[in-house]
């Protein structure tokens, strides 16, 4: 079904495989291309997921990374190549957006998240994706997300493993947050990064495309929510399994008596 | 007392030889985990606090459900469980 909105030959042609599915139609597409949508991290996860959100014609989509292209993200970082070396990701990341699909609008933020930024950066957008590489920002993002009423879509992946979830706990009961998951983030040293620990550069782009997928689910409000569960995955044997993530009552920051009520903490 | 298999993440396997499972026997979660990291103490001191709780990194499923809210370590497992451990990542 077409919308109320008008779509050009070109948009109707781009994207006709959306438009005639019944679940997506041309109100599905029109949602799209009026989302906003933040992505924080264009490395491994960000890669797949911006292209597939580009793709799909998200109308516009941020991007939050301060880091520059480095040789050794090319074995997973597929948004970028090696005439992007020592360019910004960010950068480098909208160029090839634009090239994929001009219907979108980038806003290009080569900035690290802080517990000063983070409100009003995440403050206008729709929703907001996790495909950073350290604890300290997933917990930043997780609060800042709840405090800011998003649905936050997460995803983490190490060596052949890989988790995704969806957080809006900001609904209430029953959804959790990532505190609900890990209260804390693990001491220093004790979970190692994927410069420290490595990963299959494949892995990144599974994971990072079942991220789009629930991206593109949550706006367009079709099938089942992974909030409230998880999806592991290990991909040396193949192997996925959900598992049910509950509310935390005594979670600091969603609970019943939470203590956490703004970043200061970070 | 029966055996029960624990699934092992990758970050983990070093301590199992490179298993994806492990067949432990263990009447409880706590003896169950027990008997996974005997004789290892890193691989204890990346599951266990000093006071002998789960890390909060760390997480421990009896088929989708977080034994945290079944009991905890003291949670009874029935012939033939599966465990699956989980520990936080944060890699993108």
């Amino acid at each position: 079904m077409l919308s109320g909105m008008d779509f050009t030959d070109t948009q109707l042609h781009r994207y006709s495989r959306h438009i005639i599915l019944p679940e997506v139609g041309g109100v599905g597409q029109e949602r799209l291309l009026r989302s906003k949508v933040l992505v924080v991290g264009a490395g491994g996860l960000g890669a797949p997921l911006l292209l597939y959100l580009a793709a799909a014609g998200v109308g516009t989509i941020g991007i939050i990374d301060d880091d520059v292209v480095d040789l050794s993200n090319l074995q997973r970082q597929v948004i970028h190549d090696e005439s992007a070396l020592g360019r910004l990701k960010v950068d480098s990341a909208a160029a090839r957006i634009q090239a994929l699909n001009p219907d979108v609008r980038v806003e290009a933020h080569p900035v690290r998240l802080t517990r000063d930024n983070a409100l009003d950066l995440i403050g206008g957008y729709d929703l907001v994706a996790d495909g950073s590489d350290n604890f300290a920002t997933r917990f930043l993002l997780n609060d800042a997300c709840f405090l800011a009423k998003k649905t936050l879509v997460s995803a983490a992946i190490l060596r052949f493993d890989g988790q995704l979830t969806s957080f809006k706990a900001h609904l209430g009961a029953p959804h959790p947050c990532y505190r609900c998951l890990f209260p804390e983030p693990p001491p220093r040293g004790l979970v190692p990064s994927c410069s420290e620990g490595g990963v299959l550069g494949a892995l990144a782009g599974t994971v990072g495309s079942l991220q789009a997928t629930e991206v593109l689910k949550e706006l367009l409000g079709l099938g089942e929510s992974l909030s409230g569960s998880l999806l592991m995955m290990d991909t040396l044997y193949a192997s996925y399994q959900r598992i049910t993530l509950k509310r935390d009552p005594d979670c600091a920051l969603c609970g019943d008596h939470p203590t956490i009520h703004d970043l200061s903490a970070h | 007392m029966s055996d029960v298999t624990i699934r092992i993440p990758t970050p983990l396997r070093g301590f199992v030889g490179g298993r994806d499972q492990v067949a432990v026997p263990g009447a409880t979660v706590r003896e169950a985990l027990s008997a996974l990291t005997a004789g290892q103490a890193t691989f204890q001191d990346r599951l266990f606090t000093a006071e002998g709780d789960l890390r909060r990194f760390v997480n421990v499923y009896l088929g989708r459900e977080d034994v945290r809210r079944l009991g905890g370590l003291d949670a009874p497992l029935p012939a033939g469980a599966t465990l699956t451990v989980m520990v936080a990542l944060a890699g993108g």
